[in-house]
């Protein structure tokens, strides 16, 4: 199962990870997660923070999306919109990196983005 | 306290306009020179910086009061020798470390030293596209072979690493160059600060100050750079207020979001506040953080809406704004509490642009620059 980015952004299965200099922090004077990035704080609601609290470089994206529908009792497709947009919208602000799928052998994928899945 | 601080209203009265990030200025000792420069301009009478242990008890005091960024900059931080002891103090109260640095003053073995350490992001000043243009303006032969060293250096270590690029009269030509300088460096970020005329800048105004040709165009390389580069490089961008008819926003709200620790303790609402000669500013080595922060008068004098006069109690834009800038109403309209001449309903608007006008013509090129200060 797999879905592709409607922006003709990454694979489903690239895994996400916070690059280094971009991490989150439990606030307590705020009572809040924060995300912290250069010269950025982003207070994560319960979504985003539960999102980010999957994204650990190992799982793709997919996997991201399986584990929230589990956690939220939701439909899959519901959650794969919250999480691909939430996911693009980090990506363009360069706060997040995705890597390419563990059994993909290097030099093998066609270009960056094309969003083909398996 | 019963300042009214727009955007913050919280359940938590607790939580209410405590700060979110601190500017630590370590030192003023800098072996550039920039013409620009922020840092005061009685520099020279300036001593008695504040020791490790006095930086440490600040560190610990902002992350009691809930700051998360925390900029250590100057001056040149690198000048100090403790740096990678403070960003590891820092990090260990999981305060987001953020080096802003000339770049020089630092080694391969510092950088990896800080990188240790735990600082979370460098930023790294350039002067100009090539070593020429940029050493003019730095007063500093070999700054700018360092820094592309440091960049690298810094990238090696995978550090993220945002460029940043002061614009003026006799740079903005090169935006798209700068630009492109940035992305070969490996930055995720830019930061692209049209020259702001506190501190040193004030004396070299008719050297530096752009055109509008130059303020417009610089805006429209930008937009078309920030679409260009989506996912590659953030741009952040200070354009120029000097031809605009609405004022920037102060600090986000003076006493609101920020503070800045002068090298010997003086806490300020803003990098610039000195120049508010009617302001007194307390002292970390005296005063605790959160007093001064919650109760100081310096902090109070323009936080909320008190303030306030014509034609900002009465506007719509007072909470996006906040009237604008203090130093540049009490430099050009004669008052700290006057709107922001940078604003088109100012009465003192028409003088502002017509002497940015009158500057960005003056033909004068040759600059004064802040003394490079060395060792203490
Ligand atoms: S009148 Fe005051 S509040 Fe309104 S836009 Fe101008 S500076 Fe801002
Ligand atoms: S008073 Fe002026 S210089 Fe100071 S922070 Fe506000 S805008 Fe900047």
């Amino acid at each position: 199962m797999s879905e592709t980015s409607t922006t003709g952004g990454p694979s489903t299965r690239d895994r996400p990870r916070l690059p280094r200099g971009v991490r989150t922090r439990f606030d307590d004077t705020r009572g809040t997660w924060m995300l912290l990035a250069p010269e950025r704080t982003l207070k994560l609601d319960a979504v985003g923070a539960a999102i980010l609290a999957e994204v650990d470089g190992e799982k793709d994206v997919d996997q991201v999306i399986d584990a929230l529908a589990i956690q939220f009792k939701a439909p899959r497709d519901q959650i794969a919109r919250d999480v691909m947009a939430f996911l693009g919208a980090l990506g363009d602000r360069r706060m997040l990196e995705m890597d390419p799928p563990a059994d993909d052998p290097p030099g093998e994928r066609v270009a960056e983005g094309t969003g083909v899945g398996p | 306290m019963n300042a009214v601080v727009p955007g913050m209203e919280r359940k938590d009265k607790g939580a209410r306009s405590l700060p979110l990030g601190l500017t630590a200025e370590l030192t003023y000792r800098c072996p550039l020179a920039c013409p620009y420069c922020s840092n005061p301009a009685d520099l020279a009478q300036r001593t008695g910086e504040m020791t490790t242990e006095e930086w440490i008890s600040v560190i610990d005091q902002a992350a009691d009061m809930g700051i998360l960024h925390f900029h250590f900059t100057g001056g040149e931080p690198a000048t100090r020798r403790d740096l990678p002891e403070l960003v590891a103090a820092a990090r260990g109260r999981d305060l987001y470390t953020n080096l802003i640095t000339s770049g020089v003053g630092l080694t391969r073995e510092r950088v990896k030293g800080l990188a240790d350490a735990g600082l979370d992001h460098l930023q790294l000043s350039v002067q100009g596209v090539d070593a020429a243009s940029a050493d003019a303006v730095g007063g500093y032969k070999g700054g700018f072979e360092r820094k592309m060293a440091v960049a690298g250096w810094v990238t090696e270590e995978g550090l993220p690493l945002t460029v940043n690029a002061v614009m003026h009269r006799h740079n903005l030509d090169r935006l798209e160059e700068t630009i492109t300088l940035a992305l070969s460096l490996g930055a995720r970020r830019m930061e692209v600060a049209t020259v702001q005329f506190h501190g040193w800048a004030e004396r070299n105004r008719d050297a530096l100050m752009p055109t509008r040709a130059q303020v417009d165009a610089a805006t429209a390389t930008v937009r078309a750079a920030r679409e260009r580069l989506k996912g590659r490089l953030v741009i952040d961008y200070v354009p120029g207020d000097y031809y605009a008819t609405v004022p920037k926003a102060c600090m986000g709200g003076w006493g609101l979001k920020t503070l800045t620790i002068t090298p010997e303790g003086l806490a300020l609402p803003c990098h610039a506040a000195q120049s508010l000669p009617h302001l007194s500013f307390q002292s970390v080595r005296e005063v605790p953080l959160r007093d001064i922060w919650l109760e100081g008068p310096a902090f109070q004098a323009y936080r909320g809406q008190e303030w306030m006069r014509e034609p900002c109690t009465t506007c719509a834009h007072r909470e996006r704004d906040f009237g604008g800038c203090r130093c540049q109403a009490l430099a050009l309209a004669g008052d700290a509490a006057e709107a922001d001449p940078a604003c088109s309903r100012s009465p003192h608007h028409g003088a502002m642009v017509a002497l940015a006008g009158a500057a960005s013509t003056s033909g004068v090129t040759e600059w004064r620059y802040r003394p490079a200060v060395g060792k203490s």
